[in-house]
C-alpha cells in the first residue's frame, strides 16, 4: 500500500513541479512587460516620437529619426526579401521534387540558422565595403537575408497544405499549371502565407546585431537609403550601455515601443490566420 | 450556343491552336523558369556568404593559422589575436544557458503536452511562443537593469558564501559576467525548447500512453517512462537548436558579458563571447588585420552553428517523420 | 463496325458494343493502351471504343485500373512523376495524347470522387473554367453560369445564394456544383470518377437522374464500384480486372449473359 501511495505522491508532485516550470516561463513574459510598462511608460512622451536625439550629456530629445529609420530599413528588407522568399516557396511547393529543390530547401534551412551578426558581416562585405559608407540599404540587405529563409519555409508549408484535389479540379477544367497555381492554389493558401510574412517582418524589425555595422546609426534624419540610418533596436543598445541616466530612461521608452509593435504584429498575424483555418471544411 | 462559340473561337483547332499552344507552353515554362531562377539565387546567396567570410578573413587565417584558435591573448594594438577567450566564453555561457533552460523547458513542455487541460495548455503555449518574438535588445535591457543588480548584490554573494568551495562560484561579484549572460541566454532559449519539445511529445501516438495507463501506470509514470523516451530524438533536437541559438546570440549577451577577453573558472568573472567582440570592435577596428581577425571569428561562429543546426534538424526530422524511436 | 466477336476463351475482348449503329464514328477510340507508374504496369493493352451520347460505365474491384484508365482520357496522369503511357487515344479522330493538354481538358471534363469546390463563391466556381479559358464579360458569365447550374439541376436550390461560399451547401449539392462547373466549358465528354461514393442515397439518386439527362448533350464515362449503379444508368459497361479490360458490351448483356467467366464471377459477387 505504501508503495502505491508513494507513486501517487510522486505523480502529484511532478504535476506541481512541471506546472511550476510552465508558470515560470509564462511569468517571464509578465516580468518583461511589467518592467517595460513601468519604466518605459514613465519615460514615454510626445518628444520621444517627434524629436531628434540630443548630444550625449544633454537632457531631452527623442528617437523620431530612429523610428522612421527602422521603417526605412525594414521596408528595404521587405522589398528584397518578400518577393524572393515567396517565389522560392512557390517553386519548392509546386515544382519541388528532385535533387535540385532538395538542395535549395536544405540551403534555405541552413541560412535560417546563421547568427544574425554573421549576416551583418555579409552585408558589410557586399554593400558597405564597395560603397565606402554605412547605409540603410546595407542594413536592409542584411535583414533581407534573414527574412528570406523564414518566408520560404512558411510559403512552402502553406502552399503544400492546399489539398491536391483542388489543384486537380483546376487542371481538369483546362487551366495551365501556372494558372492553377496563381488563381487557385495561392489564393487558397494566402492567409497562412501572409501570416508567415508578417511574422518574418516582425522578427527582423527587432534585430539589432546585423545593423551595428551596416546601417550603423545617425543623429539626424537620414535623407536617403544610401546614408547611415538610425534604427530603434540599435538606439536601445547604444543608450542602454551608456553612462547617462537620461539615455537609460529613453532606452526604456524605446523598448516599450518596440515590444508593443512586436506583440501587436505577432498577435495580429495569429488573428489573421485563425478565421482562415476555420473556413476550411 | 454563345459559350461554345466563344470557346471554339479561342481554341479553334486549325489556325490558332499553334499560337495558343505556344503561348500556353511558354506560360508554364516561363513560370517554372522564373521561380527556378529565384530558387537558384538562394544557392548563390549562400555561396556568396561563405565566400565572403572566407575571403575577408584570409589575411588573419594566413597570418595566425591554427594558433588563432588556441592562443588566448587578444591585443589588437599589439597585433595579437588569440581567439580562445571568445570561444571559451561562447561555450561557457551556452552551457550555463542549457543547464538552466533544459530542465525548466522540458518540465514545462511535459506539463503543457501531457498533464495540463487542453485550454490551459493552449493559452500558456500562446504566451510562451510570444516570448520567442521578443527582440534580443529588450532582453538585454532587462538583463542590464533588472538582472545585473540582482546578481551583483543578493544572488552572487549568496552563492559565493554557500557554494564558494566550488571554483565556479568564487571571486568578486560584479554583476556582469558569464553567469549574467548565461541566465539571460537561458531565458531567451527556453521558449524554443518548450515549443519544439511540446510538439515532439504531442506527436507520440495516443496508443502508447493508453497502453501504459491500461497497465496501471499513473499519468506521470506513463509520461516519464513511455512518452518522453518515445519523443527523445525530437527533444534532443530541440536542445541542439537551442544551443545553436545561444551560440549566435549577440545583443543581450554583449550588454552583460563584461567585455573582458579572459578565461576564468568562476562564473562571476567578466568574459567575452564571439558575437559580443564582433559587435563591440567591428566598427572600431584599428587595422585591416584586426577586421580580418574579427571576420575570421565570424567564420568560426558560422561553421559552429551550421554544424549544430544540421545535427539538430536531423534529430527533429527523425521524430516527426517516423514518429518512432528505435532503441 | 463489323460483327461482334464473342468468345468464352481468353481472346481479345469485344471492343465495340453490339448495338452501335453503323456509320456513327466513335467519340473516343482507345487502342493498345498500356500505362506504367514507374516500373509498375497498371494497364495492359486496353482496347475500347466509347460511343457518343451514351453512358459508359467502368466497373471492377479496387485496384483494377479503371480509375487509372479514366485519368488517361484527360491526361491527369501527367501530374504524377514517373507515369508513362503508350498506345493511342483518339478523340473524334484526333490524337488526344499529342494535342495541347488544356484544350483536351476543355473538351473532356472531369468530376472527382470527393466534391472539390474551390474556396470561392458558387458563382465563381462555375465561372472559373470560363475565366481561365478567356471568357469574360459579366453578361456572358451570368448567362453561362445560370445555364450550367440549370443543366446540373442545381439552379433552383442556389439561385439566391450565388455569391455565398461553395462550402455552405450540402455534399450532394457540392457535387452537383462540381458537375455544373465542369459543364460550364461545354465539354464533349464528361468523366466521372466514382462521383457518388461519398454521398448519401438521395443525393446519389439525384446525380444519377442528372446523368441520364446529360447524356443528350455529352458523352459520359463513369467509373463506379457500385454495380447496381452501372446497371441502373449505363448504356455500355466495361469490366476491368488487374489492369486488363476483360469484357466490354451493352450493360444488359454484361449483367445478364456475360461472355467471360471473370465477369460472371465479379457480377455474382464471388470476389471484389
Amino acid at each position: 500500500m505504501t508503495h502505491h501511495y508513494w507513486r501517487k505522491l510522486v505523480n502529484g508532485l511532478m504535476f506541481s513541479l512541471t506546472a511550476a516550470c510552465a508558470l515560470t516561463a509564462v511569468c517571464v513574459l509578465f516580468w518583461i512587460l511589467g518592467f517595460l510598462v513601468w519604466n518605459g511608460g514613465r519615460a514615454l512622451n510626445l518628444d520621444f516620437f517627434t524629436q531628434l536625439p540630443k548630444p550625449p550629456g544633454e537632457l531631452g530629445g527623442g528617437m523620431a529619426n530612429a523610428i522612421v529609420g527602422s521603417a526605412q530599413i525594414v521596408l528595404v528588407a521587405a522589398v528584397i526579401g518578400i518577393p524572393i522568399g515567396f517565389l522560392v516557396g512557390v517553386y519548392l511547393a509546386e515544382f519541388g521534387m528532385g535533387s535540385f529543390p532538395f538542395f535549395v530547401r536544405y540551403t534555405a534551412d541552413l541560412l535560417n540558422g546563421v547568427p544574425s551578426i554573421v549576416m551583418g558581416i555579409f552585408a558589410y562585405a557586399i554593400v558597405v565595403r564597395p560603397l565606402h559608407r554605412f547605409s540603410a540599404l546595407a542594413g536592409g540587405v542584411a535583414l533581407s537575408v534573414i527574412l528570406i529563409p523564414t518566408t520560404i519555409r512558411t510559403t512552402e508549408q502553406f502552399l503544400r497544405a492546399v489539398p491536391r484535389t483542388l489543384r486537380e479540379g483546376a487542371l481538369a477544367l483546362g487551366a495551365s499549371k501556372w494558372k492553377s497555381i496563381a488563381t487557385i492554389v495561392v489564393p487558397a493558401a494566402i492567409r497562412g502565407v501572409a501570416t508567415g510574412m508578417i511574422l518574418g517582418i516582425a522578427r527582423i524589425a527587432g534585430e539589432s546585431a546585423p545593423l551595428l555595422f551596416t546601417s550603423f546609426g545617425n543623429q539626424y534624419w537620414s535623407t536617403s537609403l544610401g546614408n547611415p540610418t538610425a534604427s530603434l533596436p540599435v538606439m536601445i543598445f547604444t543608450y542602454a550601455i551608456s553612462p547617462y541616466a537620461d539615455w537609460h530612461r529613453q532606452a526604456w521608452a524605446a523598448g516599450l515601443v518596440l515590444l508593443a509593435v512586436m506583440l501587436l504584429l505577432n498577435m495580429g498575424a495569429r488573428v489573421v490566420l485563425a478565421p482562415g483555418a476555420a473556413h476550411k471544411t | 450556343m454563345a459559350v461554345s462559340a466563344a470557346l471554339s473561337e479561342s481554341g479553334a483547332p486549325e489556325r490558332t491552336a499553334d499560337t495558343l499552344l505556344a503561348r500556353l507552353r511558354t506560360g508554364d515554362e516561363a513560370a517554372h523558369l522564373l521561380t527556378l531562377g529565384f530558387a537558384a539565387s538562394i544557392l548563390l546567396i549562400a555561396g556568396l556568404l561563405v565566400w565572403e567570410l572566407f575571403s575577408n578573413s584570409v589575411d588573419a587565417r594566413r597570418k595566425f593559422g591554427l594558433d588563432f584558435l588556441l592562443t588566448s591573448k587578444w591585443d589588437p594594438v599589439a597585433g595579437q589575436f588569440g581567439a580562445l577567450p571568445f570561444i571559451y566564453g561562447t561555450l561557457i555561457t551556452s552551457v550555463v544557458a542549457l543547464v538552466l533552460s533544459v530542465p525548466l523547458g522540458l518540465g514545462a513542455a511535459i506539463f503543457l503536452s501531457e498533464l495540463a487541460p487542453p485550454r490551459i495548455s493552449d493559452a500558456l503555449t500562446f504566451i510562451i511562443e510570444l516570448l520567442a518574438a521578443v527582440p534580443s535588445v529588450i532582453y538585454g535591457l532587462l538583463a542590464v537593469f533588472a538582472l545585473v543588480p540582482l546578481l551583483r548584490d543578493p544572488i552572487q554573494p549568496f552563492l559565493g558564501r554557500v557554494f564558494g568551495f566550488v571554483p565556479i562560484f568564487q571571486g568578486p561579484s560584479y554583476g556582469v559576467g558569464f553567469l549574467a549572460a548565461g541566465i539571460i541566454l537561458a531565458i531567451m532559449v527556453v521558449p524554443f525548447i518548450i515549443s519544439i519539445s511540446r510538439e515532439s511529445l504531442l506527436a507520440v501516438p495516443t496508443e502508447q500512453r493508453e497502453a501504459a495507463l491500461a497497465l496501471g501506470a499513473t499519468r506521470w509514470e506513463s509520461t516519464w517512462h513511455v512518452v518522453v523516451p518515445y519523443a527523445r530524438l525530437g527533444i534532443i533536437g530541440s536542445i541542439f537548436l537551442a544551443l545553436a541559438r545561444a551560440l549566435g546570440e549577440t545583443m543581450a549577451v554583449t550588454m552583460v558579458i563584461g567585455n573582458t577577453p579572459q578565461i576564468a573558472a568562476s562564473l562571476f568573472a567578466p568574459g567575452y563571447t564571439i558575437p559580443a567582440v564582433i559587435a563591440n570592435e567591428f566598427t572600431e577596428a584599428t587595422s585591416d588585420i584586426h577586421l580580418s581577425a574579427l571576420i575570421e571569428l565570424g567564420l568560426v561562429l558560422f561553421l559552429l552553428t551550421i554544424v549544430i543546426n544540421a545535427f539538430a534538424r536531423l534529430m527533429v526530422l527523425a521524430t516527426t517523420k517516423r514518429g518512432t524511436t528505435h532503441p | 463496325m463489323g460483327t461482334l466477336e464473342r468468345s468464352t476463351l481468353s481472346g481479345p475482348p469485344a471492343a465495340v458494343p453490339g448495338d452501335a449503329a453503323p456509320g456513327i464514328a466513335p467519340k473516343l477510340k482507345i487502342s493498345r493502351l498500356n500505362f506504367f507508374y514507374g516500373g509498375y504496369q497498371a494497364l495492359h493493352d486496353v482496347e475500347l471504343t466509347i460511343t457518343a451520347n451514351r453512358i459508359t460505365a467502368l466497373i471492377g474491384p479496387s485496384g483494377c485500373g479503371k480509375s487509372t484508365f479514366l485519368r488517361v482520357l484527360n491526361r491527369m496522369y501527367e501530374t504524377v512523376r514517373g507515369a508513362r503511357v503508350s498506345g493511342e487515344v483518339l478523340l473524334d479522330g484526333e490524337d488526344a495524347l499529342a494535342m495541347d493538354v488544356s484544350r483536351l481538358r476543355r473538351r473532356v471534363g472531369m468530376v472527382f470522387q470527393k466534391p472539390n469546390p474551390f474556396p470561392k463563391s458558387i458563382f465563381e466556381n462555375v465561372a472559373y473554367g470560363l475565366r481561365v479559358n478567356g471568357i469574360g464579360g459579366s453578361a456572358r458569365l451570368n448567362e453561362a453560369v445560370e445555364h450550367s447550374l440549370q443543366r446540373a439541376a442545381l439552379w433552383d436550390e442556389v439561385k439566391d445564394k450565388l455569391h455565398k461560399s461553395a462550402y455552405a451547401i450540402s455534399g450532394g449539392q457540392q457535387q452537383r456544383l462540381c458537375i455544373a462547373r465542369a459543364l460550364a466549358v461545354d465539354p464533349e465528354v464528361l468523366l466521372l470518377d466514382e462521383p457518388s461514393s461519398a454521398l448519401d442515397p438521395i443525393a446519389t439518386a439525384k446525380i444519377e437522374e442528372l446523368l441520364f439527362h446529360l447524356k443528350n448533350i455529352c458523352t459520359i464515362v463513369i467509373v463506379t464500384h457500385n454495380m447496381q449503379q452501372a446497371a441502373r444508368i449505363a448504356d455500355d459497361t466495361g469490366f476491368f480486372l488487374l489492369g486488363n479490360l476483360i469484357e466490354f458490351d451493352r450493360t444488359e448483356k454484361i449483367f445478364k449473359t456475360p461472355s467471360k467467366k471473370e465477369t460472371e464471377d465479379y457480377i455474382t459477387g464471388r470476389f471484389g
